[in-house]
């Protein structure tokens, strides 16, 4: 299969790449490293006319310590994330699901800022990030603003991002020590997650998140709110289906991805030592 | 528009439409049918070559992607046409083939995997050849093959 066709421009740095896309519309898409766009336009499921090539933005590509958080430049490939040692001791559950997507090769290609800004509700990176809190840099035609992350996925493959806008950089909180897991729950390798849990005490709150039970991640605020008010892991974990609209596919019904969200709640939480 | 790509070692200059594929470039533009399509959804790892010396799915990649890029497929591995290269050699002692359609990919994956770890254990095998898929089933002897191209006592 092979995309429909389109112009091709290469944006040198961020700003560029902000001009190009406000010159060309919303019939434009920037292309990072390729890894969710391309497999979309090969299966004609998005078929842009211009794409901006973002991909040589070469200022893009940091993990950097900033005392309070750590600074993602939107170009860091999964792999660079994974293989962090800032992130492994400062971060350590963001290099973990990391590793944990798709396989070797397209974690040499795929990027934070693409998977975020995809908004894909059954990718990993999304649900880690929204269970860590934080926030992320856009970049737009009149400057730049801090979207927390907490208001970032808006809808089904959608995102707080105007069309107009480019996501730069992704700040999360410090999280270090053992007190995190991320549970995957799939039938082959490579696969998306059918349910995935990610589960981190961020500054002494346990923070949840849920990959594939609704058309974003989702925060598991009523295993939350239990874990807060003194509820056992096992009693929180019940819960976990509370408040989420599963979807139905061909791997698994709702009813039985809200089975999967309370088993592997449960099992992130003792993971993590959070009892 | 007008790509310039270092392919094994040699610099290409090729007019490409944007919309080829890393793929289709080497296979049609340059004739290095050595790199198979298997799935063509990057799935199967029969495309993998090298970029810049890691491993990439050349059905998801665009070829005006790879410009100004080293890329290295199954063709530039050897050293001479006399001679394999160890990992390559290694899947023939350790039979790490059947059809041998996924072999290229195999061969290219593993490479980068042992480019990252040089000493992996079996299971850091596996999993970092999980995008790579055999249909013959064929596993047990390319893991066998890579452990053993790492220096390793697979016998």
């Amino acid at each position: 299969m092979i995309p429909a066709a389109f112009d091709y421009k290469r944006a040198g740095s961020s700003e560029e790449a902000v001009a190009l896309i406000a010159e060309y519309g919303d019939e434009a898409k920037f292309l990072a490293g390729g890894h969710s766009l391309l497999p979309m336009m090969k299966l004609r499921l998005a078929v842009p006319t211009v794409l901006v090539d973002i991909g040589r933005v070469g200022d893009l590509s940091y993990i950097d310590d900033r005392d309070d958080h750590i600074a993602i430049g939107a170009l860091a490939t999964h792999r660079s994330l994974e293989t962090s040692e800032l992130l492994i001791t400062e971060c350590p559950i963001l290099a973990h699901v990391a590793s944990k997507v798709g396989d070797p090769q397209v974690r040499h290609r795929g990027t934070i800022g693409g998977s975020l800004a995809h908004s894909d509700p059954a990718s990993d990176l999304p649900a880690a990030v929204l269970a860590l809190g934080g926030s992320l840099m856009a970049q737009g035609p009149n400057g730049e603003r801090e979207v927390q992350v907490s208001d970032f996925f808006t809808g089904y493959f959608e995102s707080a991002l105007s069309d107009d806008e480019m996501l730069t950089e992704i700040r999360m909180p410090k999280a270090p020590g053992d007190s995190w897991n991320y549970q995957k729950f799939n039938r082959r390798a490579q696969d998306w997650a059918i349910v995935g849990v990610a589960a981190v005490q961020v500054q002494g709150t346990t923070q949840v998140s849920l990959v594939n039970m609704g058309s974003t991640p989702l925060r598991a605020a009523a295993v939350e709110a239990a874990l807060a008010g003194g509820a056992s892991a096992v009693e929180a974990a019940e819960q976990a289906a509370e408040g989420t609209d599963a979807p139905t596919d061909l791997n698994a019904s709702p009813e039985y991805r809200a089975h999967l969200a309370r088993v592997l709640t449960r099992r992130a939480l003792e993971a993590a030592g959070i009892s | 528009m007008e790509i310039s790509v270092t392919v094994n070692n040699a610099t290409r200059v090729t007019d490409v439409e944007p919309r080829s594929l890393l793929v289709y470039y080497l296979r049609e533009e340059l004739g290095l049918t050595g790199t198979n399509v298997g799935c063509d959804t990057s799935s199967c790892g029969a495309c993998t070559v090298h970029v810049n010396g890691e491993s990439v799915k050349a059905c998801t990649m665009l070829a005006v992607q790879a410009d100004g890029q080293e890329v290295t497929t199954i063709e530039g591995l050897a050293p001479s046409a006399d001679q394999l290269h160890p990992m390559q050699e290694s899947f023939r002692e350790h039979h790490g083939l059947q059809c041998g359609y996924c072999t290229p990919g195999m061969v290219m994956a593993a490479c980068s995997l042992l480019e990252e770890n040089s000493a992996p254990t079996e299971a850091e095998v596996r999993e970092g050849l999980e995008g790579n898929l055999c249909r013959c089933t064929g596993y047990h002897n390319i893991v066998k093959a890579v452990l053993a191209c790492s220096g390793q006592d697979v016998s």
